[in-house]
């Protein structure tokens, strides 16, 4: 089932933008909530072997998500997203940012907006999450980032395999 | 490494540069001939692109050649993979918690 839900990546350079969108198997109700409540979201939104672990969400406009990536080493990424706009079921937007666990902000690293819009077709819902960086640069520095981890996540796999 | 890589690729006749001596290799000149803009301004693109080791060139006889270093390239293709492969990751753990949820609510 997994292989029949599109996803679609791209990064526009011109625009500063990574694009990213994503068909789930659930209606729009569910998928809402996976993405709005931190309880849903601590569940899946740190790719494995990685864990996120909310310490405070306040979820409405104006409010914030203060979570912390945890590693398998249990070393911690402290993130946040302070949320802008909410239409229930439709989209959210937020800033995120690398911060320290009283959500004070990292000034070395670049935030960007992420506006998720969801519609839901036949009991399919589609997410499309848009991540707009203020210039080139910022994409680099998290793709760089994304890049050590992946490497780490694959690390973490193979270890898995060698113990089957 | 100098140059920025990102940076490099981020301007639109700096890609088309890298695609036209990707299917061969070219003289500054017949690069130039590309192009509407000036030469002076072809060469600094060159130039981008050679700090970031992105084109190599050789010189045959008296003419340099610019060559496409896929190398360089493929390290850029490995960045963008693993960025997607952090949100393939990421998305299959929440068809699984989709799938819970769908289940736990059947049965209630």
């Amino acid at each position: 089932m997994k292989s029949n839900l599109l996803m679609n990546f791209s990064v526009d350079k011109e625009n500063n933008r990574v694009n990213v969108e994503r068909e789930f198997a659930a209606p729009v109700g569910k998928v809402w909530a996976a993405w709005t409540q931190s309880e849903l979201l601590d569940l899946w939104w740190a790719p494995r072997p990685w864990k996120a672990r909310t310490k405070s969400q306040d979820f409405r406009e104006g409010g914030s998500w203060l979570y912390a990536m945890v590693g398998p080493e249990g070393e911690e990424h402290w993130a946040k997203l302070d949320y802008k706009t909410i239409n229930p079921q439709k989209s959210f937007s937020g800033i995120d940012a690398f911060c320290d666990e009283n959500g004070t902000l990292n000034e070395e690293f670049a935030r960007s907006t992420w506006t998720n819009t969801f519609t839901e077709a036949d009991g399919t819902t589609t997410v499309s999450v848009v991540i707009q960086y203020d210039k080139y640069e910022d994409i680099e520095q998290i793709m760089e980032m994304g890049f050590k981890e992946g490497f780490t996540m694959a690390l973490g796999n193979l270890d898995e395999l060698l113990e089957k | 490494m100098k140059g920025d890589i990102f940076q490099a690729i981020a301007d639109p006749t700096r890609r088309a540069i890298l695609v036209l001596i990707a299917s061969q290799s070219m003289t500054p000149n017949a690069l130039a001939e590309h192009f509407d803009t000036t030469r002076q301004a072809v060469s600094k693109h060159i130039k981008v692109l050679a700090d970031c080791e992105l084109l190599t060139q050789n010189k045959v006889g008296r003419e340099i050649h610019y060559y496409f270093n896929p190398v360089k390239m493929k390290e850029l293709d490995h960045w963008l993979t693993q960025f997607k492969k952090h949100w393939e990751d990421r998305f299959n753990q929440l068809d699984q918690l989709l799938i819970n949820l769908n289940s736990d609510s059947n049965e209630k």
